[in-house]
């Protein structure tokens, strides 16, 4: 689960203001309704099921049984705190577990390896970072020797059996059909924008420099 | 003479008093189409007839001859006219005449309907109706679904297919909704019913591969399996080599929702093998060129749902692999696709052949964009069910308005169910299919932000909806143009949709927009309440103002006791109210419950908060000719 949503709990009051008039109206403005809600409906339970749900994350029966039985600690907590706090609610909104399950793992991009007969797909939905998707793409294939440069860190990402590895830089097309070098947009960012995969030989990647923020045509 | 005593509690015929509709997602006052219903055209009994003095050998059980009197043959007449009548509701009616129709409605009525599973038991409802061919089932409360009641509530199918096996021994059909099913019945149901034909659950759980594999084995007359967004848990049977290898009379196989991985090999021979095969829903499981394979033995299909919808690991580079479009270009007579489960968009194009033919198309697990979607939507002109995830966005919603005018229910999905995000759908696309599709009766919309005037549009637009479902998903939130609360568009669809059986509402909302509801929903049956209202006046209005309320759903709402007991005077016509985290008191709940026997009241606890306090976090509230049901869990008190 992204960690934004935990951040959001604890918003300096400023931000939580400037968020109130930009999201979420408790109520008619002048009115303190949301506030008298949240005490009528609280006696045991405060006014939102405040369980961090993993919306798109979980997937079974036992997970939500614990959601469900998980609720009371949870709402001591946000009791306390102030009630501009987007606290997931559950079963809000009302889309049933088996489509949220789903959902995640909806984001299937064909991977290519230069030089490799094979396409595979892979589901970018199932990692949270460019190391994932890197470490990912090097178990798949696994079976060739080579190292991915990795440009975020400076450091290649190397394969069990490095003796003729054979470096392959990562690069994507995006929405627009440009290619462009891993990591330099956002990850969500490129999740949404990406639409296959390749890993191209180093030797070849004469018109892609490190790090460039501008887009390069593919050299193809 | 004729009798004419009444018979004994109009109750037992509201019980039966359902709502009918083939499929199962909607409830509405439609009767069923002929074909989905088995006519026992042989007369139910033998009477003997004034045909002349004597009987020939053979020509009845009775060895004398008796003059029947009246009562008799206007009942036999009775019979042969009544076993034609299909619709529900006619049917509740007939039986309420006299008693002598009272009984031979019962005899004669061949499709039970049993929309809340505790309203009458197993041993009542074999006990009146003695020669039923189908049954329709629903267990839990819709709201269950959303993780708003704890898991072994109850509607175990256990007891009913206990008591059907004694005394339907010629059923054929049973269609189930949010029961609780388990290997167990399933075979109970494959060995007692020899002629068993069709067996549908959706929204089911509790039951396996093994459980299937049993039904898949036994049941040699089977027609309709279709398992629809049930959980399946994975014994590690491998159910579809079950089936006999002989051939099937398979006409429909849905299985898209069953998570376990399957034997293609099986599979493709199940299909080659299964002759009269029409639809055929297929899990994520399959693969494309799968799928390819598929089609290549079934191509009469009409109903398709195409798995994964992309290629399995090992696709050559650079090769075409099959060529799909000409796979789908044989299959002329699809008129409905679904699937897609895991999408690579430039598969797509591969269904153009068939688009052209489409009444009914489910994208709402593919994550398509609108430059994905437009070159095939466009050919869609006779798509009327069109299910899609909201990242097609406005721009995508413009091109099914654009195309699509024959279409009569749209459902768009949120590819992110959160609060706080943008959210790629809007009024701008609501406005839009308001303007294309005006033959629009059913819509459910998920967006992020909504305007009154999108929603007042197509209250104009779309005179013929019955369904509207709006939801809101950001909490309280207003008209993101005016500022103001949603109350006018809503008043604006029950004023002007005269049709509207089923509203669900969201955003801000203030006694006002109940107001309208409870001054111009006369029809409405359905209604969905979530995070709206200020004080009791809102529910009050629609229960003081809505005679034909029989399903009411609010969460997190502030209705207290005296709105729970304004509706004193109609709660015997409702299937059930769900009030959760709502400001009832044990209290009012317990007045209810005095003033009203045959209604069971059930408080709900959460599990972790067992002990009695005045605050009851959920009430389920349902009319019961039995009294209180003896399979509670222990988070269930009843009233």
């Amino acid at each position: 689960m992204s960690p934004e949503d935990g951040s959001k709990l604890l918003e300096s009051d400023a931000a939580s203001v400037s968020f109130k008039e930009t999201e979420l109206t408790l109520g008619l403005p002048g009115e303190s309704r949301g506030l008298a809600l949240i005490e009528k409906t609280s006696g045991k339970r405060g006014f939102s099921e405040t369980v961090d749900l993993n919306l798109g994350r979980s997937s079974n029966v036992d997970s939500d049984h614990k959601k469900y039985s998980g609720e009371s600690e949870t709402d001591v907590q946000n009791m306390a705190k102030p009630p501009a706090a987007k606290a997931q609610v559950v079963g809000w909104p009302p889309v049933r577990a088996y489509r949220k399950n789903a959902m995640k793992g909806c984001k299937y991009v064909k991977v290519a390896v230069d030089g490799a007969p094979y396409l595979r797909k892979a589901d970018l939905e199932m990692y949270n970072s460019y190391q994932q998707l890197l470490n990912a793409l090097q178990d798949m294939f696994s079976c060739s020797n080579f190292t991915i440069r990795n440009y975020l860190n400076e450091r290649a990402v190397t394969s069990q059996e490095v003796n003729n590895g054979v470096e392959y830089v990562p690069i994507y097309e995006d929405k627009d059909g440009d290619w462009m070098m891993l990591g330099d947009v956002p990850w969500k960012m490129f999740v949404e924008s990406c639409k296959r995969l390749r890993l191209m030989k180093s030797s070849e990647a004469i018109g892609f420099a490190p790090r460039t923020p501008s887009k390069c045509s593919s050299s193809n | 003479m004729i009798t004419n005593k009444k018979p004994r509690s109009s109750d037992t015929d509201s019980i039966y008093m359902k709502d009918d509709r083939t499929e199962m997602s909607e409830d509405d006052d439609r009767s069923p189409s002929p074909n989905s219903i088995t006519h026992d055209s042989r007369p139910t009994r033998t009477y003997t007839t004034g045909s002349g003095p004597g009987t020939g050998p053979g020509s009845s059980s009775v060895p004398e001859y008796l003059a029947p009197c009246p009562d008799q043959v206007l009942e036999n007449v009775l019979e042969n006219v009544l076993l034609f009548l299909t619709s529900r509701k006619d049917r509740n009616a007939a039986s309420l005449v006299c008693r002598s129709w009272y009984r031979v409605e019962a005899l004669t009525r061949s499709d039970l309907f049993i929309g809340n599973c505790y309203a009458v038991s197993p041993k009542r409802a074999t006990s009146r109706f003695t020669r039923i061919r189908s049954v329709t089932l629903k267990g839990r409360p819709r709201f269950a679904d959303f993780n708003l009641m704890p898991p072994n509530w109850g509607a175990h199918l256990a007891p009913w297919v206990s008591a059907m096996a004694l005394t339907y021994p010629w059923l054929e059909k049973v269609h189930l909704k949010r029961m609780s099913v388990t290997d167990d019945d399933l075979a109970l149901l494959a060995e007692s019913f020899s002629g068993f034909k069709e067996l549908v659950l959706v929204c089911c759980d509790g039951f396996g591969t093994s459980g299937l594999a049993i039904v898949a084995s036994r049941c040699r007359q089977l027609k309709v399996l279709d398992l629809i967004e049930s959980e399946v848990s994975d014994d590690d049977v491998d159910w579809i080599s079950y089936f006999p290898d002989t051939g099937t009379c398979l006409e429909s196989l849905i299985f898209d929702c069953v998570e376990c991985p399957i034997d293609f090999d099986a599979l493709e021979r199940l299909v080659a093998n299964s002759p009269s095969l029409k639809k055929l829903r297929l899990n994520r499981h399959v693969s494309m060129g799968q799928l390819h394979r598929l089609m290549a033995q079934a191509p009469r299909l009409t109903h398709l749902g195409t798995g994964s919808f992309s290629p399995s690991e090992d696709v050559g580079q650079g090769e075409q692999g099959p060529d799909y479009v000409s796979a789908f270009a044989a299959c002329k007579s699809i008129v409905c696709l679904s699937g897609f489960r895991e999408i690579i968009p430039d598969y797509l194009p591969a269904i153009n052949p068939v688009c052209a033919n489409l009444t009914s198309l489910n994208f709402s697990y593919a994550n398509v964009s609108a430059e994905h979607l437009k070159p095939i939507i466009s050919n869609c002109h006779k798509l009327q069910i069109f299910w899609v995830l909201d990242s097609i966005c406005d721009e995508g919603l413009q091109a099914v308005a654009a195309t699509c005018k024959e279409l009569r229910e749209l459902r768009v999905f949120p590819f992110e169910a959160r609060e706080d995000i943008e959210g790629p759908v809007s009024e701008v696309g609501l406005q839009a299919v308001s303007e294309g599709c005006r033959k629009l009766q059913s819509i459910l919309y998920f967006c992020q932000r909504m305007t009154n005037a999108a929603v007042v549009a197509m209250s104009k637009n779309c005179p013929d909806l019955v369904v509207f479902r709006l939801c809101i998903m950001g909490r309280h939130r207003p008209d993101h143009v005016t500022g103001e609360p949603m109350d006018e568009g809503f008043g604006a669809i029950v004023m002007n949709c005269k049709k509207l059986t089923r509203l669900a509402v969201s955003g801000l909302l203030t006694d006002r927009a109940f107001a309208y509801i409870g001054k111009y929903g006369k029809i409405v049956r359905t209604l969905s309440v979530a995070f709206a209202g200020d004080s009791d006046m809102g529910l009050k209005y629609v229960l003081e103002g809505c005679p034909r309320l029989q399903k009411l759903e609010i969460r997190d709402s502030p209705f207290g006791d005296a709105a729970l007991l304004s509706g004193l005077h109609h709660y015997y016509n409702m299937r059930f109210l769900w009030m959760s985290a709502c400001n009832l008191s044990n209290q009012g709940c317990q007045q209810i419950a005095q003033a009203l026997p045959r209604l069971v009241v059930e408080v709900i606890k959460h599990e972790d908060n067992l002990d009695m306090d005045e605050n009851v976090d959920t009430l389920y509230m349902y009319r019961s000719l039995e009294g209180p049901r003896d399979d509670v869990p222990r988070f269930v008190s009843i009233l």
